[in-house]
Formats: structure tokens, C-alpha cells, sequence
């Protein structure tokens, strides 16, 4: 775990996300057969209506959320995939049905704003910290001794805790 | 964060680059603006009589689209509405019997505007009610985001000059209402 | 009556704050310790004063005072008189007020703490508080005044003022809107309070801060005085944001506590700063580094406080919490903007005096690796205020395209919904870094720390976490990669937090010869603010646990059932056994099902989803059953029923793995904050080194 250790987990982790960002679900209904509640549910979890704003379609109890779950079970029963179901939403209602803005034009920025400056700032703390890898020159801090045993660390605990006694 | 890291190397503290402090105001000041532009959109409310009525698309159920620009020199009406609005009911007769007596005149149009509406819902209901005048989806929620409409019913009226002349909160009551509110507009 | 009282009370507070102000100002420049003492007494009158006028609100809505429109506003006949006591916080108007007041409340106990040794930092500290207070008493008295009443012109219209306009006559509406019923829940009685309590306190810290930097008393004795303040902060904001989720999953049936809603998030704004602050005071009163670091995050925390606030009141965000729009957002925004300049002002102006008594001097050290806790918690923070502002930015963009059509198509203006999926994926590594940080920090040493001797810390409890990973694997079968990377470090914390109590206690036993348990209760007793924060970790890693059972393994599913007929979701089956509709003398209309619950087979008991309706306004509620039990909650809810002579009826079910760890974790966090919070007794040898420290910096 040296200072390349840490800037490969900061891009494992930004890679994770990405990728977890970018796998969304798909529940291809069999076609021919009803759908079933919780197909067209699993398609409601990630719409939102600008009715009730902030409450997912799926747990939606108004009037018009459920005349919408109708309508996602009308479009299953003609044959149509989630993906055409939700454009079909967007076209209707606007963006903000979807669950997470859609990946055109400005809302780019969404998913990669934080990132740019989150690796920026990994950037520089991964700077700041290869400095210390090879440690100033100068003579080492007296403070606390590594643990080496038991009897070290008794010593230090009870140390600190001496310490503590006297500073506050 | 640049500058937030730097304590801890003394010399290094005081190379903050300008760059890099003139890039975090203005990331910081970005997002004010951003926010007041909101705050003010915000702090409008509703439309106000005379303003002058927004531009829109009305594209509709029959085939077609209006476009308000073609509709200068007009008074129009426009009543957003939804199937699953309860209240929108209580005016939806008397709308199109104020239809029926301003639609001969020629002066006068109606535009109803079905807000995050199910199509096949919303043609049950103008068929129930027996709706002739111009109706259509509201695309995308673009025309009640222009109109800033709080909810369902509301209607709004536009003179001749394009100007907003009347709006209504929540239903009509009664036919007298719609006549009295299209007349005045006219007359101006 | 009682509310001329009331608004004369807030009136003649907003004066003392005003006077408070000026004095203390008046009192530090220019050196006179009886102004100064004066700006103190104005700031004891204030939470009296406030008392008096919340006191007053509080009789005007149990009064049934409907003449007040914020009583017609948030109760109604039907409400009994807890909720009416509530109402005081269900709406804008009150909830500022009672916002002023328990801000009046802090600042009164700091201001009896004892100043002797501080006397330069308190005339700072009174106008930081009071200028906060006093912000706040502005918007009640001009915008959101809570005692406006309804008054009747002769035309007949009824208008909203203060006081009586001429040739009207006070107009007494028969019965009031209501409270909301989605606030109508024992944990809304306590959930407010709680988050608005860690909101006020938080101005305590951020207010000694300032004092220091005007004063220029720049050594670590700010962060001392405040670090208890900071503490309660941190344990009144966590209480009031697990409350919610506790509420949100008992009341709002979705099955889950805690929808990424803007507003929510907007609440954990405060945490996401104050947290990491918590831990980098501690490096700073070790070993006196982090100091410009530590005045921003305060400064971070204060403004971020304020603009949580701000986006929830000013109607900029809508959302289920959000208060309606209203005038009051361009004075919060102005605030905000004034703060800030004046804050980070004066930190450039004392930026060369905070200088590092050391250096970071390990990439190892325990200090090293609190900075990459600071980071990560911050850059959390990054992706949730961008979450939060994505929305307003793309429908404020609109402006760019209305401007030049020919971009019109990127500039739409259109609003967009960020959901959980977004906040999910982008901080889920970052919380899962954060994990990994708990468990190895502890074992790292101060000041400086080698791979080798790191290593040997951690293997035995890396290896303990994967023996018990190897039987998660095995026994359970959980094969989801991301949860057993998730349980993993789970375990990793939880191992080393228990060693570490071991590995102390054990020493301590042994030298002094004494028994394991009094030698544990003796360190925890010694050095709360440590083994406290051990116990919040643990709370923690249990939270972290609940929180992998609901995310990854909750499974569900609705069917529309027969009476008599029954569903399974796993190993449960639930039966309908039968539905009454009724209405409720408090003006609901109820319809409850009886579910008869089996797991395995074996009845284990009966459970009552309802959907209530509120006919005063409108508003359907739907209640779930749950069945909770250490492994998992079957929760139920009724979404939908035909009329009583078809008895059919829609029904979704959760199955919701380890929830209740969720809950359990919190009790045991508290617990710790509790432990680390608690005051400790300052021998007098502490006072006079303390003292004499200071004085040699000074």
C-alpha cells in the first residue's frame, strides 16, 4: 500500500461506479402472455410522475400514477421493451420521468462533473502523499515508538493515557 | 481543493495557482448564478395579467399542430386538464357550451392542453364530455412549464394583442363566468 | 390577544438581538468590557422572549384559534392536541419561529458557560449568534409572521395582516386545512426537532471559530471549547436523520427509509461536513496541523447548514419536505452570500498566522489517513450537492437556449429527476473507501507509521474478516459480489474495533492486575472521546450491514387476491383474510385488511395494512404492516381494493433482509456518541498547563 496503491483504488472505484452507473436493469416481457404486476412495476421503480414529484411510480398511490402503470401495462401487452416504453414516457412527460436524467446533450455534466473533481482532488492528494513516500530528511518525530509487543503498547497506552490526563 | 491540502507543506502553500483559484470562484460563482436565475423563476409565481403570453406547440390528438404564432389577432383560451383530475369535470360542460356559442364568430378559439395525461384515458374523456374544440397532449410538460401552471384545471385567456387578459385558478362554476371572462377580453 | 403577545415578543427580540449586536461590537473595538456584559444580558433575554412568543403560537393552535392563518393553516377541529402541539413545526411561519428559539436556547448556554478565560472571544461569539438569531427573527416579523390573522372587508373579500386594516372586522373561518397527514406520525413529533437541533448548534462552533479569527487568538483553544458543541451537533443531526428514516419507512409505504430525495439530502449536507470535522479536530489538537482545514470545514459546515435551510424553505427545490415557495428565499440567498465573503475574508486575512506546528510525515501515519477520510467524505459531499443542484441547473439553462435558439436543443430548460440510482452508484465506492479507512486508521500510528508495521496490525483481523466472509459464502449462500466485498469490510472494522477493546483492556488487566470488564469500563471512562467513537464505528459497521441486506437482497412483488386466497415471497406466505372500510370521527376514511401471516408453513401472526384517506385534504396515506424480526421485515402494504361486495383486493409485498440491523446499529451509534459526548470533569492541573500554553503562544 504505497502511494500508487491508493491512486489505483481511487480508479478501481471510479471505474466500479461507472460501470455500476452504466448496467441497468432490463426485464424483457415475455410477449403474448399479460404482463404480470411486477413487470410493469419493475419498469414504474425507475420513472418518476411530475404529479407527485419525488415519489417513485411504482409506490405512487394517486389517481394518475396508477392510470400511468396502466398505460406501461397497455405498452407491455403490445410487445414493447422497456427501453420504448421509456422513451415513449420522455416524449409525453419530458425528462424528468426517468428515475436518473437521460445520457444527451447537458446532462452529460451530471455524471461526469463530480468525477472530473473528485479525480482532480485524488490527483492532488495522490501528489501530496508520493512526496512523503520518500520521508524529509530530517530528524524522525520522538513521538511514539512503533508497536512492537505487548509490553510496548501497554507502555504507550498507558502513556497516552497520562497524557490525557494532563491536557484536558 | 488545492488550497485545503496545502497546509500541510508550508512552502507549497503559498504557490496556490492562479489558475486554480480563479477556476474555484468561478465554479463557485457559477452555481450563484445558477441558483438566483432559479430563485427569480421561483420568486415569479404564476403568470400575471399583461404579460405577454408564451410561445408554444400544440400538437394534436386529431392530427396537427396549432402554433400560438398563428393565432395573433385572436382571443384565445386555453384550459389544462387531466382525466384524473376530479375537479376538471365540474367545468368541462359548461367549456363546451361557451365552445359552441364563440366557435361561429370565428373570433374566439379554445385550446384545451391535457397535462401528464394517458392517451387512451384522455379520449374517453373528451368523447364522455363531447369536447369539439382543438385538444392535445401536453408534450414533454413544455407548455405548462411555460404557463407555470400550479395544477389542474387552470385557464388562461389571451387577448388579441397576444397579452394575458385572464387566468383562472381551479374550475369554473358556471357558464356565466366563462362568458363574462371571453367577453371582457374580446372587448378590449 | 395572545398573538399581539406573541408578535410583540418576537418584535422586542429582534430589538435586543439588534442592541446585543451593537453593543458587543461596540464593546470589543473599543475595549469596554461593560458593553460587552451588556451585549451578554441582551442575548440571556432572547430565549425568554422567544419563549413567550412560542409559548403563545402553541396556545393559538391548541385554542382552536382559527382567526390565525397559520392555525387555519396546520390544524383543524378534528386534530387532538398533541399533534395540534406539533403544529407548531408543521408549517413555514411556526417552524421559523421555533427554529429561533432553540437557536435562542444554545446561544443562552454558551453564553452561561464560564468566559473568564475567553473574554476576548465572547463579545465575537455573542454577534456571530446573534446576527444568525436575528436573520432568522427578520424573516419571521416581515415575511413569514405566524400571528398574521384573517380580517373581513366590508366587500366581503378576506385578506391576511397583522394588525386591523381600517373598517374590516376579524373573520373567524369555521375549521382549519389540517396538518398534512404525512406529518401526522409519533417520529414527525421528533424528527424536526432533532435535525433543526443539530442545524442551531452548529452555529456554536462556526461562531467560536470567527471569534478566533478576529481576534487572532489562533491556537487550537477554539477547537477545544467547541468540540463538545460539535459533538451534540453531530449526535442531534444523526438522531434527527435515522428518525426520518424511520418515519419514511413506517409512513410513507415505499418499503424503504430513505429515497435520495432532494430535501433529504439536502439534510445530510450538514453531516457530510460536520463528520469529517470531527475527525481532523482531533488531529489538529494532537499535533497542530490542519488548521486552515479545519476553519473550512467549519465555515463549510455553517454555510452548508444555511443553505440546506434555504433550498428546503425557498421552494427552489419541490419536493414532499420542501415548505411551499415563498418570499423568503432572496434573503437566505443574500445571507449565504454575505457569510461566506465575510468568513473566507477573514481566514485569507489570518491564513499566514495559522501555520503548521508539523507536517504530515507518513503516508501511513493515522494522520495521513484521517486527511483521506476528510477527502473522501468531502468528495461525497461534491456528488450530493451536485445531485441536488443538477436539476435547478439544467431548468436555469433553459435561459442560455431562450437566449440563442441555436442551442436550444442542449439548453432545453427541461427539469430532470435525479434519482437514487445516481447518488447510489457515484458514492457507494466512496462510502465502501470510507469502511475500509475505519478499519485500518485505528491500527496506524501518529506521527508516523511504516507499511510493515501497518501489516503486522492488520493481517489478524484481515484474516478474521475472511474466515467469517469463507462461512457468509458457504452457510448462506450469499454469492453477490458486491455484497461479500461490502460484508468483508464489514467484518474488517468490526474485528479490528473488538481487538482494539481486547488489546486494551488485555494490557491494562494485566499491569494493573485487575479484572477484564472494570479494565475496560475504566479506558472507555478515561478516554470517552476514543473508545466512544470505537463504539460509533461498530454502530456503523451494523447500520452498514442493515443497509446491505435492504439495497442488495430486497425482494418483492404485488398480487391482486381473492378473499381467502394467499401469496408467497420467499419463505413467506400471506393470506387475505378479510377488509373493512370505515370512517374515523377524526375525518378519515379507513380501509384495513387482515392478513394472516405463515413462514414456513407455521402462522406466525397477524398483520393490518390500511390506506387511509384524509378528506380535509385529499390525501390517501397508505400504512403498511410489517412483521420485523432479527433476520428480516415482511412489510405489506394495500394498494388498491374493489368495493365490499367483490372483497378483491392489491396487495405488494417486501421482503426486507436485515432491516432491523439498520435501527439496531443506530442505538448502538448513539450509545457512542453518548459515551464520547458526555461531559467530562476538567482537573484543575489541566486548567493552569492549559493556561500556561496559551499564554506562552500568545
Amino acid at each position: 500500500m504505497k502511494g500508487r496503491g491508493w491512486v489505483l483504488l481511487a480508479v478501481i472505484g471510479l471505474a466500479l461506479a461507472l460501470t455500476g452507473a452504466a448496467g441497468a436493469q432490463t426485464t424483457e416481457p415475455p410477449s403474448g402472455q399479460p404482463p404480470t404486476e411486477d413487470e410493469v412495476n419493475a419498469i414504474a421503480k425507475n420513472m418518476y410522475c411530475p404529479v407527485c414529484e419525488n415519489v417513485p411510480l411504482d409506490v405512487c398511490p394517486t389517481l394518475a400514477c396508477q392510470q400511468w402503470r396502466d398505460q406501461i401495462r397497455e405498452k407491455l401487452i403490445e410487445g414493447w421493451t422497456e427501453e420504448q416504453i421509456h422513451d415513449y414516457f420522455v416524449l409525453q412527460y419530458g425528462d424528468r420521468v426517468l428515475a436518473a436524467p437521460p445520457r444527451s446533450g447537458l446532462n452529460w455534466l451530471i455524471y461526469i462533473g463530480p468525477w472530473v473533481l473528485i479525480a482532480a482532488g485524488a490527483i492532488m492528494l495522490a501528489r501530496l502523499l508520493w512526496r512523503l513516500r520518500a520521508p524529509a530528511a530530517g530528524p524522525e518525530p520522538p513521538p511514539q515508538p512503533p508497536a512492537n509487543g505487548p509490553d510496548d503498547y501497554r507502555a504507550r497506552l498507558e502513556a497516552e493515557l497520562k497524557r490525557r490526563d494532563l491536557k484536558d | 481543493m488545492s488550497e485545503q491540502l496545502e497546509p500541510t507543506k508550508d512552502k507549497a502553500a503559498r504557490k496556490a495557482s492562479p489558475v486554480g483559484v480563479a477556476l474555484a470562484w468561478l465554479v463557485v460563482l457559477g452555481l450563484l448564478a445558477v441558483v438566483a436565475i432559479q430563485l427569480r423563476a421561483t420568486m415569479q409565481g404564476g403568470m400575471g395579467i399583461g404579460q405577454p403570453a408564451p410561445a408554444f406547440t400544440l400538437s394534436l390528438f386529431d392530427g396537427g399542430e396549432i402554433q400560438s404564432a398563428d393565432l395573433a389577432g385572436k382571443v384565445v383560451v386555453v384550459n389544462f386538464w387531466a382525466s384524473w383530475c376530479a375537479p376538471c369535470e365540474e367545468e368541462a360542460e359548461e367549456l363546451q357550451m361557451a365552445w359552441e356559442i364563440y366557435e361561429p364568430g370565428g373570433e374566439v378559439v379554445f385550446l384545451g392542453v391535457d397535462y401528464a395525461d394517458t392517451e387512451t384515458l384522455a379520449r374517453a374523456y373528451l368523447e364522455r364530455f363531447q369536447i369539439t374544440y382543438p385538444n392535445g397532449p401536453d408534450l414533454g410538460t413544455r407548455i405548462s412549464q411555460a404557463f407555470r401552471i400550479r395544477g389542474v384545471p387552470e385557464t388562461y385567456i389571451i387577448g388579441r394583442d397576444g397579452l394575458m387578459k385572464y387566468i383562472k385558478i381551479g374550475p369554473f362554476t358556471t357558464l356565466s363566468e366563462i362568458l363574462a371572462a371571453v367577453d371582457r377580453a374580446l372587448a378590449e | 390577544m395572545i398573538a399581539n403577545v406573541g408578535y410583540g415578543a418576537l418584535v422586542i427580540t429582534l430589538l435586543t438581538a439588534l442592541y446585543g449586536i451593537g453593543a458587543a461590537l461596540y464593546g470589543a473595538l473599543r475595549g469596554r468590557p461593560r458593553w460587552v456584559d451588556s451585549a451578554r444580558n441582551a442575548m440571556l433575554l432572547t430565549f425568554p422572549l422567544l419563549t413567550i412568543s412560542a409559548l403563545s403560537i402553541t396556545a393559538l393552535l391548541v385554542a382552536n384559534a382559527f382567526e390565525v392563518s397559520y392555525v387555519q393553516a396546520v390544524t383543524s377541529r378534528s386534530m387532538p392536541t398533541y399533534l395540534r402541539i406539533t403544529a407548531l413545526w408543521g408549517g413555514q411561519p411556526g417552524s421559523l419561529v421555533f427554529w429561533s428559539w432553540l437557536m435562542a436556547l444554545f446561544a443562552t448556554a454558551v453564553t452561561l458557560r464560564d468566559w473568564r478565560r475567553d473574554r476576548e472571544f465572547l463579545p465575537w461569539v455573542i454577534v456571530v449568534s446573534l446576527v444568525t438569531l436575528a436573520f432568522f427573527l427578520i424573516l419571521s416579523i416581515g415575511f413569514e409572521n405566524p400571528f398574521q390573522r384573517y380580517w373581513a372587508t366590508p366587500s366581503g373579500a378576506v385578506i391576511t395582516a397583522m394588525f386591523q386594516p381600517q373598517g374590516t372586522t376579524l373573520f373567524v373561518p369555521p375549521d382549519g386545512r389540517g396538518l398534512n397527514p404525512l406529518l401526522r406520525h409519533p417520529g414527525m413529533i421528533i424528527h424536526p426537532p432533532m435535525l433543526y437541533l443539530g442545524f442551531v448548534s452548529l452555529v456554536i462552533p462556526y461562531a467560536f471559530a470567527m471569534a478566533a479569527l478576529v481576534t487572532g487568538r489562533t491556537d487550537d483553544r477554539w477547537l477545544r471549547l467547541t468540540r463538545r458543541w460539535t459533538l451534540w451537533a453531530w449526535v442531534f443531526l444523526s438522531l434527527g436523520l435515522i428518525l426520518g428514516g424511520r418515519w419514511a419507512y413506517d409512513v410513507l409505504g415505499w418499503g424503504g427509509y430513505w429515497g435520495w430525495d432532494p430535501v433529504e439530502v439536502a439534510a445530510l449536507l450538514p453531516w457530510l461536513t460536520a463528520t469529517p470535522f470531527l475527525h481532523s479536530a482531533m488531529i489538529q489538537e494532537k499535533r497542530g496541523i490542519f488548521k486552515h482545514w479545519n476553519m473550512l470545514l467549519v465555515i463549510l459546515t455553517f454555510e452548508v447548514m444555511i443553505w440546506a435551510t434555504f433550498l428546503t424553505r425557498s421552494g427552489v427545490l419541490s419536493s414532499v419536505h420542501a415548505f411551499a415557495q415563498s418570499a423568503i428565499g432572496p434573503l437566505f440567498f443574500a445571507f449565504i452570500i454575505i457569510t461566506t465573503v465575510l468568513s473566507l475574508g477573514l481566514l485569507i486575512k489570518r491564513w499566514p498566522e495559522l501555520k503548521s506546528e508539523g507536517e504530515l510525515r507518513s503516508l501511513l501515519s493515522r494522520e495521513s489517513l484521517f486527511l483521506i477520510n476528510n477527502l473522501l467524505f468531502i468528495a461525497i459531499l461534491i456528488v450530493c450537492i451536485w445531485g441536488v443542484f443538477f436539476p435547478i441547473f439544467t431548468e436555469a439553462a433553459g435561459v442560455i437556449g431562450q437566449i440563442f435558439p441555436g442551442v436550444a436543443h442542449i439548453f432545453t430548460g427541461q427539469k430532470v429527476t435525479v434519482g437514487p440510482i445516481f447518488y447510489e452508484s457515484a458514492t457507494g465506492p466512496l462510502w465502501a473507501a470510507l469502511l475500509f479507512l475505519m478499519g485500518i486508521a485505528p491500527l496506524s500510528a501518529w506521527g508516523s507509521s511504516t507499511a510493515r508495521t501497518l501489516g503486522r496490525a492488520v493481517w489478524k483481523p484481515a484474516l478474521v474478516a475472511t474466515l467469517a466472509l469463507g462461512a457468509v459464502f458457504v452457510v448462506a449462500g450469499v454469492r453477490n459480489g458486491v455484497a461479500l466485498l461490502a460484508l468483508w469490510l464489514c467484518m474488517f472494522v468490526t474485528a479490528v474495533t473488538l481487538y482494539e477493546f481486547y488489546r486494551a483492556a488485555m494490557a491494562r488487566s494485566r499491569a494493573h492486575g485487575m479484572n477484564m470488564l472494570v479494565a475496560l469500563w475504566q479506558l472507555a471512562g478515561r478516554n470517552r472521546r476514543r473508545y466512544g467513537g470505537y463504539i460509533i464505528h461498530l454502530g456503523v459497521v451494523l447500520m452498514a450491514v442493515g443497509i446491505i441486506g435492504i439495497e442488495l437482497f430486497q425482494t418483492e412483488t404485488q398480487a391482486s387476491l381473492a378473499l381467502g386466497e394467499s401469496v408467497t415471497l420467499g419463505r413467506y406466505t400471506a393470506r387475505y383474510d378479510s377488509l373493512a372500510e370505515f370512517d374515523t370521527n377524526d375525518n378519515r376514511n379507513v380501509a384495513r385488511a387482515v392478513i394472516t401471516l405463515f413462514k414456513d408453513g407455521v402462522p406466525v401472526g397477524e398483520l393490518y395494512p390500511r390506506r387511509d384517506y384524509f378528506y380535509e385534504s385529499e390525501q390517501p396515506m397508505t400504512i403498511p404492516g410489517v412483521r420485523s424480526s432479527i433476520e428480516d421485515d415482511f412489510y405489506i402494504l394495500l394498494i388498491n381494493w374493489q368495493p365490499i361486495s367483490t372483497q378483491t383486493a392489491t396487495f405488494k409485498l417486501y421482503h426486507n433482509p436485515l432491516v432491523n440491523w439498520l435501527w439496531f446499529g443506530a442505538a448502538i451509534f448513539l450509545l457512542g456518541t453518548f459515551v464520547a459526548a458526555w461531559p467530562e470533569k476538567e482537573p484543575d492541573a489541566v486548567i493552569e498547563t492549559r493556561a500556561r500554553r496559551a499564554a506562552v503562544q500568545a
